[in-house]
């Protein structure tokens, strides 16, 4: 049960959105924009994985588990695989570049300052432009919010995994805007 | 100099959403629902929510801008805001704004660290759901925030007179800074 009383029985941040409709209008329109927008060099897989990241690093269970089956669903990908470039990334079957922009999506998860000019380098130097340095910059500390507010709160999330698989076409699909009753 | 090629000599935040507004209209929607949208807490004191946290991060361009913002809105009671940042447990606050800030610095942390007793607490002292919904909210965004701004190193002035000038802007509130003339 969440901390607080939500009136609803939505899992995790739909719970929450519900909830506080006005404050759900920017952050949904934050991770269409972030997550789905096609005039993005990084592939919605790519981003996906990223916030995917980031959430398995602040334990976040109901994030990581959405956003890892929507990452499943876009790079083609079973939740076990998407397990394993989680616990090591380095080893997966994944581009330099994607790579080197994982590494600063981490350093992001502990603080804005972990980031080094170097680690910023190593991602220009695989061919990763400003602009998908600054996405995923971005994407990693939203998702340091997200993640935050879906356990500050103490949000229930489904604990059979099967829900998240099942659901992620249909969220690839319609996307995060007007998501929270679907 | 920031990691990527953002306006130069623009500080901070701004900085970042000149160089990518269609990201910076939705967060720049979202601190001005939770900074200044209807709320039965203060303007004053959910700025200092937010330096509360950005100190704990060691965000000095957030923390330092939005002590200077909260400053401006306690009017004659600004002293408050340095005495929450030095020792928030002596400051001069009420016991349900320390139950409130506590929560926050625990958010800060993680989200999973917030426990039953420190929601219990801040309610005992009169903090409705609402109240605890927004404190878990804005440090969460707080968290987003510091690690975009840092995370991307972006321009941090050292004069306390740059913040002083920030402040009496953000005390009116947020919109999106209008883009550099090319």
């Amino acid at each position: 049960m969440a901390h607080i009383e939500l009136n609803n029985d939505l899992p995790g941040i739909r719970g929450l959105m519900y909830y506080s409709p006005e404050t759900a209008a920017p952050m949904n329109a934050l991770a269409e924009l972030l997550l789905r927008d096609d005039d993005n060099t990084l592939t919605r897989g790519e981003r996906e994985l990223i916030g995917t990241y980031v959430s398995y690093l602040n334990d976040c269970f109901f994030c990581q588990n959405v956003h890892g089956a929507v990452a499943g669903h876009y790079l083609g990908c079973s939740m076990d695989q998407v397990d394993a470039i989680k616990n090591d990334f380095t080893s997966a079957n994944l581009s330099s570049k994607i790579k080197a922009l994982l590494v600063i999506a981490g350093s992001v998860q502990k603080g804005g300052k972990h980031v080094t000019p170097e680690q910023v380098e190593a991602a220009k130097n695989e061919g990763a432009t400003d602009k998908e340095i600054h996405d995923t910059v971005l994407i990693a500390a939203s998702f340091c919010m997200f993640n935050r507010y879906v356990d500050g709160l103490g949000t229930w999330a489904p604990q059979d995994r099967s829900f998240y698989i099942n659901r992620a076409p249909q969220r690839a699909e319609e996307g995060y805007i007007g998501s929270i009753l679907k | 100099m920031a990691h990527i090629n953002v306006p130069e000599g623009v500080p901070g935040i701004r900085s970042l959403v000149m160089f990518r507004p269609e990201t910076g209209k939705p967060l720049y929607e979202l601190a001005q629902v939770l900074l200044r949208g209807e709320s039965t807490l203060t303007p004053a004191e959910r700025e200092l929510i937010a330096a509360y946290v950005s100190y704990r991060n060691n965000c000095t361009f957030c923390y330092s801008s939005h002590a200077a913002a909260a400053r401006c809105l306690y009017e004659g009671d600004a002293g408050i805001v340095d005495e929450v940042l030095k020792d928030m447990q002596q400051a001069p606050v009420s016991n349900k704004l320390k139950a409130l800030l506590n929560i926050a610095g625990k958010v800060q942390i993680l989200g999973t660290e917030v426990t039953q007793a420190d929601i219990d607490a801040a309610r005992e002292l009169g903090a409705t759901d609402r109240e605890l919904h927004d404190t878990v909210l804005i440090a969460a965004s707080f968290s987003m925030f510091n690690r975009y701004v840092d995370g991307l190193a972006s321009l941090t002035p050292t004069e306390p007179e740059a913040y002083a000038e920030m402040g009496v802007r953000m005390a009116k509130g947020y919109t999106l800074p209008p883009q550099p003339q090319q």
